[in-house]
């Protein structure tokens, strides 16, 4: 039984149609890589699992079971199970580093206050700010604010993390240290569904690199294989302009 | 105590406050134009003015927007005639709320001329406009479309401000519903009749104004 | 000859008949305000909380606030007034002005104010309000830890510079005979004093009352200016 399976999934916005039979499964522990060009529907997928944009059709199973994102207890337990971080790190900018861990588990879950505070301060050393606690965000880089809301997504205890494009909106050289947390979070054996287009950083984390454009899966498979030798023309036309540069 | 409506015989004096609306769109019109011209001198005088023109620009305003307009026609129309100055109700309201329009349009506008950037007018110079076509082509479009939103707010405000006429005896639409009912005793339907008509002028005068702003300055301002 | 009505006028205008009285109608002008429109931002706010509420029962009750916050702000406030008398005359007898004044000014700022606030809402970024969602915070609940005290900077300045302005728009409910200080001003004229002196001095207490305001508002805009709702601690080291 899969962890996630994704099957037929379609989406719109508006009169725009985003994502149509798309497609996915992932196991326990896997890391799956989604890339695909601009508008392709990358992000919505990720969206659409969290809860945060409708889907039109097609069916969502966790561990064997439905879910309907029709129904309110549905999406909030989709949401106990599965943690987005984005590519705007979306921080609550009136409260403390510390505090943006904290609140979810402290006032959403209700879990007990001392158990919280040291599972965050535990979360923040391992991204490396434990030294950053009473910060405030904007006095933080991009690559910190990404750390801390990676941070927060783990303080929930998913079991499946989705990072949309989470080094996109940094400079270059802060890349680096997202990236780093993502390889330690990948070697503790969480499940991941990466929406990204650091290639080489694909090849070295995921375990499969879906291709998705215009909504729906071009081809999947092992990353040396469909990156370095895509059997697809859409696949062959992606990766070469990609790799170009 | 039972009150009962008697809309019918409100709605046959609706004539008469037509009548009144009517004025009150002259008083507002005449006010905000007067006002906008002193503003503009205001203006000016605050940001291109000696020490002296600053002050009293200064002092001018800041009287003007601390002081009720109420307070400010009630000294034209009462304390003037002390010293010989006498002022018809009509044109004691006029002139009150020019000065009082004139205070506020001036700070709408000094923001306008204060938001003109050097950068600008530099290009303008490089391209061999001369000093007046600078400020012709460059300067009053950009001014004009930075105060656009604002000026037509006040020009809402404005009109809904011209109902202290009523006060005066002054027959815009307050003070003709005032005086319909003291013949017909509705107050209560009158006034209800005098509201509905006070939002479909603003309505009417925002419509205008956005449309106005989008066709000929290209501001995108809401339409409500 | 003038001079010696200036002395005249002065004397009668800061005498004992005239000085508690004077005194008193300015009291009422002030607690116009400050009870007029500390209800009508109470109320304001509770009316931008229903109007968050979202589902068919919350589709009426959002009609219902719109409507009153549309109709409100195209009305000016001295037929808001005589709405309000008239209205509450016809049902009830023998209400006092206070209440009535007290009712229109409540009315008129609530519909104001509402704007600013609903404004203030929106001004966070929405980014944050989906990453609240996603981790399962309810809409309250998001309101209250991340909406909230990232609002409360934004509608503050505007909320006080409303109140403070309103301070001259009560010169208006003297028409309904409450006495305040412009009620006391006419009085005064009616019972022969100079309308020249009368009403310049009256327009200095005017200004008196709402200048210092201005510049106190103005300040406390600057200083909120920066913050995001954070802790005043931080604010403190900042500044």
């Amino acid at each position: 039984m899969h962890h996630l399976e994704v099957k037929n999934l379609s989406a719109s916005y508006g009169k725009l149609r985003v994502l149509s039979g798309f497609n996915l499964t992932l196991s326990k522990g896997e890391i799956v890589s989604l890339v695909g060009p601009s508008g392709s529907g990358k992000s919505t997928v990720l969206r659409v699992l969290v809860g945060l944009t409708p889907p039109t059709g097609g069916e969502v199973f966790i561990d064997g079971s439905p879910v309907s994102y029709r129904s309110k207890a549905d999406i909030k337990s989709v949401r106990d199970r599965m943690a987005i971080v984005f590519q705007q790190y979306n921080l609550f900018q009136n409260m403390d580093v510390l505090r943006n861990v904290t609140i979810a588990p402290l006032k959403i879950k209700h879990w007990p206050k001392q158990e919280v505070e040291e599972d965050a301060r535990r979360l923040l050393a391992k991204v490396g700010l434990a030294e950053k606690l009473h910060v405030y965000p904007d006095q933080l880089s991009g690559g910190q604010q990404q750390r801390v809301a990676i941070a927060r997504a783990l303080a929930l205890q998913p079991e499946i993390l989705l990072l949309d494009e989470v080094t996109s909106a940094l400079d270059p050289e802060l890349v680096t240290e997202v990236l780093d947390t993502i390889r330690a979070l990948a070697k503790e054996g969480m499940t991941m569904l990466i929406v990204s287009h650091e290639m080489a950083f694909v090849k070295e984390i995921a375990s499969r690199v879906v291709l998705i454009d215009k909504g729906t899966v071009v081809e999947e498979g092992p990353p040396r294989q469909v990156i370095d030798t895509p059997s697809t023309e859409r696949a062959k036309e992606f990766f070469g302009k990609i790799l170009r540069h | 105590m039972h009150y009962t409506f008697q809309f019918g015989v409100a709605w046959q004096r609706l004539p008469d406050l037509w009548q009144g609306a009517l004025l009150t769109l002259e008083l507002g019109l005449l006010t905000y134009w007067g006002g906008a011209l002193l503003g503009l001198g205001l203006a000016s005088l605050k940001t291109y003015g000696g020490p002296i023109g600053k002050a009293l620009a200064n002092g001018y305003v800041t009287f003007f927007t601390n002081t009720p307009a109420l307070i400010q026609i009630y000294f034209i129309f009462w304390g003037l005639p002390d010293v010989g100055i006498v002022f018809s109700a009509f044109n004691a309201v006029l002139l009150g709320l020019t000065l009082n329009t004139g205070a506020y349009l001036c700070e709408i506008m000094r923001a306008g001329f204060l938001s003109v950037r050097r950068p600008e007018m530099e290009a303008a110079e490089t391209l061999g406009f001369s000093r007046w076509q600078q400020i012709w082509h460059v300067i009053v479009p950009h001014i004009v479309k930075t105060i656009y939103p604002a000026l037509a707010n006040y020009a809402v405000v404005l009109m809904l401000g011209t109902s202290m006429a009523m006060i005066f005896g002054v027959e815009e639409l307050s003070g003709r519903a005032y005086n319909v009912a003291s013949e017909n005793y509705r107050h209560l339907e009158m006034f209800t009749l005098v509201a509905g008509m006070y939002i479909l002028l603003t309505m009417f005068a925002s419509l205008l104004l956005a449309l106005v702003g989008r066709a000929a300055f290209r501001v995108k301002t809401r339409v409500f | 000859m003038i001079v010696h009505k200036v002395v005249d006028q002065l004397a009668r205008f800061f005498g004992p008949d005239n000085l508690g009285l004077l005194w008193q109608s300015v009291g009422m002008t002030i607690a116009l305000t400050i009870i007029g429109c500390g209800l009508g931002f109470a109320f304001a706010f509770l009316i931008t909380l229903a109007r968050q509420s979202r589902g068919l029962s919350g589709a009426v009750l959002r009609i219902i606030v719109t409507l009153f916050v549309e109709v409100f702000r195209r009305i000016p406030f001295l037929v808001v007034t005589y709405l309000v008398l008239f209205g509450i005359a016809a049902f009830v007898k023998g209400a006092s002005l206070f209440l009535i004044a007290i009712v229109a000014i409540c009315i008129y700022a609530t519909a104001y104010l509402s704007e600013i606030i609903r404004t203030g809402f929106e001004s966070v970024p929405h980014q944050q309000i989906e990453a609240a969602s996603a981790m399962n915070f309810s809409r309250w609940q998001t309101l209250l830890h991340v909406i909230l005290p990232q609002s409360i900077p934004v509608i503050l300045p505007p909320a006080i510079a409303f109140m403070i302005a309103f301070i001259k728009d009560t010169s208006l409910v003297s028409q309904i005979g409450v006495f305040e200080l412009s009620f006391r001003g006419k009085e005064l004229v009616n019972q022969g004093m100079s309308g020249l002196f009368v009403f310049g001095m009256i327009a200095l207490i005017y200004f008196a009352l709402s200048y210092p305001l201005t510049r106190l508002g103005r300040w406390l805009e600057k200083r909120l200016a920066s913050s995001r709702g954070q802790e005043p601690e931080r604010q403190l080291r900042q500044a």
